[in-house]
């Protein structure tokens, strides 16, 4: 390989460390003995601790992570089909349709919540519901379901056309033959969709600012109101347990990638040498 | 291994569902919506609530009676108790969007202060019962703009980049109509237009417009000089004892922020409970040491352990509360003036 | 004859069963999507009486000022994450792939904290009193600033002394806020579409003598368009219609679009009708956008991200 430009590298080296000092300095405060977020006096926990009997941040993590997982998981479901449905569809029905679905990836998100709101007022007002946790969550499907399907779609394209046709002739029914060869042919991207749709929800703050009403908030919502008043370094210390768990997740997901990737090298290795 | 994960996966979708479930579909707890300003109570009397009642409450903040209106009026909302200042409880009554107080229910309001019983704003006492009241007045850091005595010292370009202003469109315009010796409740347009153009001149000395993150500000030094409530003064003064605070030379806004029901409110009864409750002797003074405002009840002056200098902000002379204006509710025509101006202020 | 016939009829069966997999979806997208955007139109053209009107529209130019500073910040915003955002997803992909991988974790990492988070961390490090201006303090900058500035002014007795620079409440500091934000977002779809590149393709043109400069602007630029256009979309869009970063780093006196908006629905200005003229009129800036990067690069159909 050609030697790296040497300005690629320090540019690259600058942006690293401009993505990381504010989340460090974060995480040094988070343990600061008094409540400034500038002037270092000292270690403690104490943030934590408040953080931990905060009720308000606790039930809000909670919505969170329950919204987040039912969301991610019936998009996936719904989009999954969805796909299947819309790759199966002939071209001037397809692409209008996909049009329509890329609008939630395309508007700004203060749009799509302030649409989904007058939506939701309205509807509630005739039908006589709040916004709560019901319209959260459907919220957060409809900004979910397409990246679902921009994820599964080239998925679909990749399969051999024969696919269907072979299992079939092999004795499987049409039922089967989607659940048991398609779904798992293309199982990677309802995965990658999945967890798209899931980071996109956790760290959603717009569209459930102005769907979720005032009997539930989402982790975001609370981090929002904490800034607009008296700003407790509890922000700090939930930076750094997010961080913390991100990280964690991050390596383990390296670590397994590593382990496949030499597992499969070494799969061809011995095929190779046979 | 597969079926392992398929296992764990529904087990989880299954336990969260039901959780969402149970969420949502409650039997009949004992619940109580409350929508308050920010740090404008003390949350240990919330959990002595609901020790003395059964009664949970859920407790949200807004950061100005404008963004209070407006989150109400936009919908879906189930609030039954909120906290408005008294030009907004009057804006609410006429716009039908309370429900009238039971006064068997609320025995605590025979010690209401008889000043405060049948206000202006809301002359039968049938839909609110006050919660604390109190002036606004300059609050500021000696060491950096000097003695301060007029509402002019926000105004002056000697203190640029230090100023902090008020992120709401009465109390800004309250403040620069009353240093151009207007009403702040004028309706002339030539008046409101010239307070306007005042505002909007401070606007290349200002810091930045703030309501509740004017404490870190001003208690850090990151600031030196804002406007805001006397109560708040005296919180920040715990944090920053160098900070003064002055009601200026040319009289100021005398405010009351009262408890009051929403109309259609599902726990009618919780509320007048709750209302009761922070209006009694003992809760109304821990509450008022801890805020910092002045309590409505008569019996809490005497009960109160302050300091004299903090009794004197929090009961000001009668020298004092003759310079003071309340707000009244404007024609609706000026509200949306006071709109139209505070955007194009914002831009 | 006939069992082709057959055949053919129940593969189209087939097709159709297929087809109705998406039913659900579509009639959720009619109901979730759709009639929620029609309801933005609808607001937009009422007034509060409820009769047909333009009015929302007529105090459109007051707001020019807004719409100014919205789009010229998210350019600004957009063109530096161009900037900084190709050469190091060049110089990312440049590395071996263990190298990259790691890399390229390390970049979506801020992603994954909370958005808000990210943003409030800047203002300890921008603030007056902020972390920033305390260690230029501690440098002696301020000194040395104030000592030329007294030297060369004019009266002695009248020149103020600085302790800080004003970083926090600017239009600088909204930026920041935005490059911060969505830097990664720029990064990570120019360097998925440069890794796709054949690499006999740059063998070959350095085969036939190109220099690499020339290698750069003929071969690897033109062939990674589509994900600069990406990255330049997930860029803009979310800059011209934030409204978090400019409260929190723009104090309330940068006010943007989503601030515009945000203040007629939830905010101290309630006025549904008109916050749904200024979405209308957003959205169709956005739209424009689009359009006009449509017509720079190709089809649509890419997975987003990851």
């Amino acid at each position: 390989m050609k030697k790296r430009p040497f300005g690629g590298s320090f540019l690259t080296a600058l942006t690293f460390i401009f993505l990381y000092l504010p989340i460090i300095v974060l995480i040094v405060f988070s343990f600061n003995s008094t409540k400034s977020r500038t002037v270092w006096s000292g270690f403690t926990l104490d943030w934590y601790r408040e953080l931990f009997s905060d009720s308000t941040f606790l039930s809000s993590l909670e919505i969170t992570l329950l919204v987040s997982v039912l969301a991610s998981f019936i998009a996936a479901v719904i989009g999954t089909f969805a796909a299947i449905g819309f790759f199966n569809m002939k071209k001037n029905w397809r692409s209008p349709l996909l049009a329509v679905n890329n609008i939630p990836v395309i508007n700004a998100d203060i749009i799509t919540g302030v649409s989904l709101s007058l939506l939701f007022v309205s509807a509630g007002a005739v039908l006589g519901f709040d916004l709560g946790f019901g319209t959260l969550l459907i919220a957060h499907i409809s900004f979910n379901i397409p990246y679902v399907i921009l994820s599964v779609m080239p998925k679909l394209y990749q399969l051999d056309r024969n696919l269907f046709e072979a299992a079939q002739d092999l004795g499987c029914t049409w039922f089967q033959t989607i659940y048991k060869v398609i779904i798992p042919e293309i199982m990677p991207g309802i995965i990658n969709g999945l967890l798209i749709a899931f980071t996109m929800s956790v760290d959603d703050f717009v569209i459930s600012y102005f769907t979720a009403g005032s009997s539930v908030q989402t982790m975001s919502m609370t981090i929002y109101s904490m800034t607009r008043r008296r700003i407790s370094p509890e922000i700090n210390a939930i930076s750094t347990l997010l961080f913390a768990v991100v990280l964690v997740l991050l390596i383990i997901v390296n670590i397994r990638e590593a382990r496949q990737e030499k597992a499969a090298e070494k799969k061809e290795k011995l095929l190779k040498g046979n | 291994m597969k079926k392992a994960i398929t296992v764990v996966v529904s087990a989880a979708l299954i336990l969260c569902l039901f959780a969402g479930c149970g969420g949502k579909s409650e039997g009949p707890k004992k619940v109580l919506n409350v929508y308050n300003w920010g740090e404008y109570i003390d949350k240990d009397l919330l959990e002595q609530f609901e020790e003395e009642t059964g009664i949970k409450v859920n407790y949200k903040n807004y950061e100005s009676n404008e963004q209070m209106y407006s989150v109400l009026k936009q919908g879906g909302v189930s609030y039954d108790v909120v906290i408005p200042s008294d030009y907004m409880v009057a804006r609410m009554i006429d716009e039908d969007m309370l429900e009238p107080l039971n006064l068997d229910n609320i025995p605590s309001y025979s010690l209401i202060n008889d000043k405060l019983k049948n206000p202006v704003y809301d002359p039968e006492n049938k839909y609110s019962i006050p919660y604390m009241w109190g002036t606004v007045g300059i609050i500021y850091d000696p060491a950096k703009v000097g003695e301060v005595t007029s509402w002019g010292a926000l105004f002056d370009k000697a203190n640029a980049g230090q100023i902090l202003m008020f992120d709401n469109s009465r109390d800004a315009m309250g403040i620069a109509l009353k240093y151009l010796g207007h009403s702040p409740n004028t309706t002339d347009e030539a008046e409101l237009n010239e307070a306007f153009e005042l505002l909007k001149q401070q606007k290349s000395i200002l810091q930045g417009y703030v309501m509740d993150q004017i404490f870190e500000k001003l208690e850090s030094g990151e600031a030196a000089i804002g406007p805001y409530y006397a109560g708040d003064y005296l919180t920040m003064l715990e944090n920053n004892p160098s900070l003064k605070f002055c009601i200026p030379e040319e009289g100021t806004n005398i405010f009351v922020d009262a408890m009051c029901i929403l109309k259609g409110a599902q726990n009618k009864e919780n509320a007048e409970a709750f209302i009761n409750f922070m209006n009694s002797t003992e809760v109304s003074a821990k509450n008022s040491e801890f805020i910092g405002y002045t309590s409505p009840n008569v019996e809490v002056r005497d009960v109160l352990e302050l300091s004299e200098d903090a009794k004197a902000v929090m009961y000001p002379s009668d020298e004092v509360l003759s310079k003071c204006e309340a707000f009244t509710n404007l024609p609706q025509k000026t509200l949306d003036y006071y709109d139209s101006i505070w955007i194009k202020l914002k831009s | 004859m006939s069992s082709a016939v057959n055949e053919s009829l129940s593969a189209l069966s087939s097709r159709h069963r297929k087809q109705a997999f998406a039913y659900p979806y579509v009639l959720w997208m009619a109901l979730f999507v759709v009639i929620p955007i029609v309801l933005v139109a609808v607001y937009a053209f009422t007034s509060v009486g409820g009769g047909f009107t333009l009015s929302n529209f007529y105090n459109m130019p007051e707001y020019t000022a807004v719409f100014g500073r919205s789009l010229w910040l998210a350019f600004v915003a957009t063109v530096v994450c161009l900037i900084v955002g190709y050469p190091v997803a060049l110089a990312i992909s440049r590395t071996n792939p263990r190298t990259q991988r790691i890399l390229m974790l390390m970049l979506m990492l801020p992603m994954w904290i909370n958005f808000l988070l990210r943003t409030y961390a800047w203002m300890s490090l921008l603030e007056n009193t902020g972390l920033i201006n305390r260690a230029l303090g501690a440098l002696g900058v301020f000194d040395l600033i104030n000592s030329i500035g007294l030297a060369r002014s004019a009266s002695p007795s009248q020149y103020v002394p600085i302790d800080h620079f004003q970083l926090i409440n600017t239009g600088g500091a909204v930026v920041l806020g935005m490059v911060y934000n969505y830097l990664p977002f720029m990064i990570l779809p120019i360097h998925s579409v440069i890794i796709k590149i054949d690499h006999s393709v740059i063998e070959a043109a350095q085969d036939l003598g190109a220099s690499r400069g020339i290698v750069f602007r003929k071969v690897i630029f033109p062939l990674s368009i589509s994900g600069v256009i990406s990255g330049i979309t997930m860029v803009f869009v979310p800059s011209v219609s934030t409204f978090v970063i400019s409260k929190l780093l723009g104090g309330g006196t940068n006010m943007l679009l989503g601030d515009l908006i945000e203040m007629q629905f939830l905010g101290s200005a309630y006025n549904p009708h008109l916050g749904s003229a200024i979405s209308l009129i957003m959205m169709a800036i956005v739209i424009i956008c689009m359009g006009v990067m449509n017509k720079f690069g190709e089809g649509e159909e890419q997975a987003v991200v990851m």
